[in-house]
């Protein structure tokens, strides 16, 4: 990397080679590269984090440090937990967390690094692909928020991008097109993941893994395969983001029943893949009458989204933004657990016994070793629909499941 | 046509009673796309409607997104030639409160743009390497005539926010546009050149070791290499720079956008950060239009601060658009020498928008 300093800066050449981030303030003088915060107004500066009543009408505070980046924090603030036993939480001005996007020049990968970019949490966000990721770095490294944006092109730069890591997203992969499933882009995709998360075992094993790649159903088994043959596996820390359908449901309901977003929760369990997946509508948040009718609508809706996205998209992918900012919102929740917050739930597939299959998607408590708690009361008092639903899914998701562990283990013989 | 200067507290008071008295408009109307496409979840009403022109673009994107985020935001239109379907289905099932509309090819764009308060236009092609924002000239003046023909017809009180390149010409065709229309008010058309406060601050934050968000910096003049002027010597928090910093720091935000074409080696410009920056601006021009107090940001826009008719510079935003225009300030020799070379490429790029329109 050339060193053009110190005699004339009018030469400073643009077009140069030398990548900008943190590595220009060295071509200049060693100022500090620490982030002083300004202590003065510690909370102010950072989003609150369950951003209620605190908008303030008058708050000169810019938009994306406080109000926008509320709705993110009030999306995924506990709405189903209330009151009693919520310890006190402040945001530590001082924490800062190190997060690396895998296949961020991607559709999802780009609006999810700058949402995270724009995260108050983040000190570091590594940006990896097989190409365009200088790009998008350069391009991101131009918001005025502290994460610094480093760039890692191709697997020979893949270790640098994981050292030190907290969280790893890994929205790599293909999206599908008009009349594919997700198990289409099993092929493909399952091979990503595995060289990835090999990575990630060699790399960062104590992080948390979130796996976006489709199908999630498979691939997060795929990716436990994998940390087990590393010896690093740890089941607290791997996660199938599943916060879309959390999303998506929260959203069509409120449409359907006129209610206020903010005050919904639908809690979703199972997988992420149509019939797997299944709205538990009977506990949402507020509590809400539904005709079997409506009932049936909205779950065949949620469990369809994402190929209603598909087919609005005739050919030109999958949901990228909604997802960017479903998977933001799980990367905000992962790194306030670990900042200490006692009070964090989201939906994810995880390793599991709450049924009686090894992976399955519920409500968990997050801490700072990854998964505090499984919600198994999620499975309890479910109404008939909801329990033959249940039973209905579980086939499918077994075997999504057996194709997963099955790819990984045919791979490590073959490589044995 | 100067902007009045509603700076006194009386008429801020009889602004917000008359606010109160007849509230922003929030009906929203049938929908012409498809039902599934219009998604009421109400309880968000009270906001603003903001159309975006060229949604599903590089910047369009990402800029829908975040808006779709912004509780200020009531109904949101997302407006393209082509994909907007496949965008607004996206970004409709996210659970943040403004309903997405959305509309796809010419013979929607009137429907795109009537009723909303905010039209944010990033429509248009961005640069290669190698090219320089003028080169854009040809098809970009095109489609923002156009679009801002609609907006004269159908939503004349709208607030403009233009991110189409080049800017320094986009914004007078725009006003010219409006003035043949016979809607011209000089306070509501806005070219965003808050990417280069963005810039400036990230950069100084970087080189001074201060948290980036604390930073301002004001950069004025327009929005093309010598003409975008940082003021370093009126940054917030003071900071005393060597001239070899300030000759890095001047070059670096100048050229902040050629930066990243070349980055991007041929795929594009700056998507994401220029929709993090044109947020941040349609953000203050909502809490603007609110009746906040005190909302100031840089923007290039119709203005006496220099002998130019445009000319970006800190203004104060309210419920009439641009409602104050403040000074440039007190300029060190340094930056004199840049404001006159500024002036010189501006008047011709201001210029040449305007014989566009008018030839």
């Amino acid at each position: 990397m050339a060193a053009t300093s110190a005699t004339s800066a009018t030469s400073f050449s643009i077009g140069s080679k030398i990548s900008f981030g943190p590595k220009a303030s060295q071509l200049l003088l060693p100022k500090p590269s620490v982030v002083r915060f300004n202590s003065q107004k510690p909370l102010a500066t950072f989003s609150g984090l369950k951003a209620t009543g605190s908008m303030n009408c008058e708050s000169e505070s810019s938009f994306l440090g406080k109000e926008s980046y509320a709705a993110l924090q009030n999306s995924s603030s506990p709405r189903s937990v209330k009151s009693t036993g919520r310890t006190q939480y402040h945001l530590n001005p001082q924490a800062s967390y190190k997060v690396a996007i895998l296949g961020a020049a991607g559709g999802i990968g780009q609006p999810l690094a700058l949402l995270v970019k724009m995260s108050p949490l983040v000190s570091s966000l590594n940006l990896y692909d097989i190409a365009n990721v200088k790009g998008v770095a350069a391009d991101l490294s131009h918001c005025n928020t502290p994460a610094q944006v480093s760039d890692f092109t191709g697997p020979s730069e893949l270790a640098d991008c994981l050292k030190g890591v907290n969280v790893v997203v890994i929205p790599a992969g293909v999206p599908r097109k008009p009349g594919m499933t997700r198990d289409d882009l099993f092929n493909i995709n399952a091979s990503i993941v595995k060289t990835l998360v090999e990575a990630v075992a060699d790399n960062c094993p104590e992080a948390f893994i979130h796996v976006i790649s489709n199908p999630v159903n498979s691939t997060v088994p795929i990716a436990a395969e994998v940390l087990k043959q590393k010896g690093v596996y740890d089941p607290k820390k791997l996660f199938g983001v599943t916060t879309l359908d959390v999303v998506r449901a929260n959203t069509f309901v409120a449409q359907k029943k006129n209610l206020r977003l903010i005050d919904v929760d639908v809690p979703v369990i199972g997988g992420h893949a149509g019939i797997t997946i299944l709205p538990l509508l009977s506990k949402t948040k507020p509590s809400v009458c539904f005709t079997d009718e409506e009932i049936h609508e909205l779950t065949v809706r949620i469990q369809n989204a994402g190929t209603e996205v598909v087919e609005a998209k005739a050919g030109a992918g999958s949901a990228t933004l909604s997802m960017a900012y479903a998977a933001a919102r799980f990367v905000e929740s992962s790194l306030r657990a670990l900042d200490g917050d006692g009070d964090v739930y989201e939906c994810a597939y995880v390793q599991s016994d709450v049924a009686d299959l090894p992976f399955f998607a519920s409500r968990i408590k997050l801490g700072k070793k990854g998964v505090e708690a499984l919600i198994s009361s999620d499975l309890q008092g479910l109404t008939e629909y909801e329990q033959k639903a249940v039973e209905a899914l579980k086939a499918e998701l077994k075997s999504s499941i057996e194709k997963g562990v099955g790819f990984a283990q045919k791979q490590s013989v073959a490589a044995a | 046509m100067q902007p009045t200067s509603c700076s006194s507290e009386p008429n801020q008071r009889i602004a917000r009673i008359a606010a109160h008295l007849n509230p922003p408009n929030t009906q929203m109307g049938e929908s012409s796309g498809p039902a599934r496409w219009n998604c009421r979840a109400k309880g968000g009403s009270s906001g603003f409607k903001v159309a975006i022109l060229g949604a599903a673009g590089g910047i369009g994107q990402p800029l829908a997104m975040l808006m779709k985020m912004n509780p200020l935001v009531s109904v949101l239109h997302l407006y393209d030639v082509v994909n907007t379907h496949g965008v607004t289905a996206d970004i409709s099932h996210m659970d943040t409160g403004a309903v997405v509309r959305g509309f796809l090819g010419q013979q929607q764009l009137e429907d795109a743009v009537t009723g909303v308060d905010v039209v944010i236009i990033p429509a248009g092609v961005p640069r290669k390497p190698g090219m320089t924002r003028d080169d854009l000239f040809n098809i970009n003046a095109g489609i923002v005539k156009t679009l801002c023909e609609a907006i004269a017809k159908c939503s004349p009180q709208a607030i403009v926010n233009i991110i189409s390149n080049p800017v320094n010409s986009t914004v007078p065709i725009a006003a010219e546009v409006f003035k043949k229309a016979g809607t011209y008010d000089p306070r509501r058309v806005l070219g965003v050149t808050m990417l280069d406060v963005v810039r400036a601050n990230t950069f100084v934050g970087e080189v001074m070791g201060l948290d980036p968000r604390e930073v301002d910096c004001p950069v004025v003049g327009g929005h093309a290499g010598v003409t975008i002027l940082p003021l370093l010597s009126q940054v917030k928090p003071p900071c005393s720079f060597t001239q070899k910093e300030i000759d890095y720091l001047t070059d670096r935000i100048q050229n902040g956008g050629t930066e990243v074409v070349e980055a991007k080696a041929g795929t594009g410009s700056a998507t994401l950060s220029m929709a993090y920056a044109a947020v941040k601006f349609a953000d203050a021009c909502l809490r603007g239009l609110r009746g906040d107090a005190g909302v100031v940001e840089c923007a290039y826009v119709s203005s006496q601060v220099t002998e130019l008719p445009f000319f970006a510079s800190k203004v104060r935003l309210g419920r009439a658009g641009v409602e104050e225009i403040y000074p440039l300030g007190p300029l060190n020799e340094y930056e004199r020498a840049g404001l006159e070379k500024a002036k010189k490429e501006l008047a011709e790029s201001i210029q040449k928008g305007v014989s566009f329109v008018r030839k």
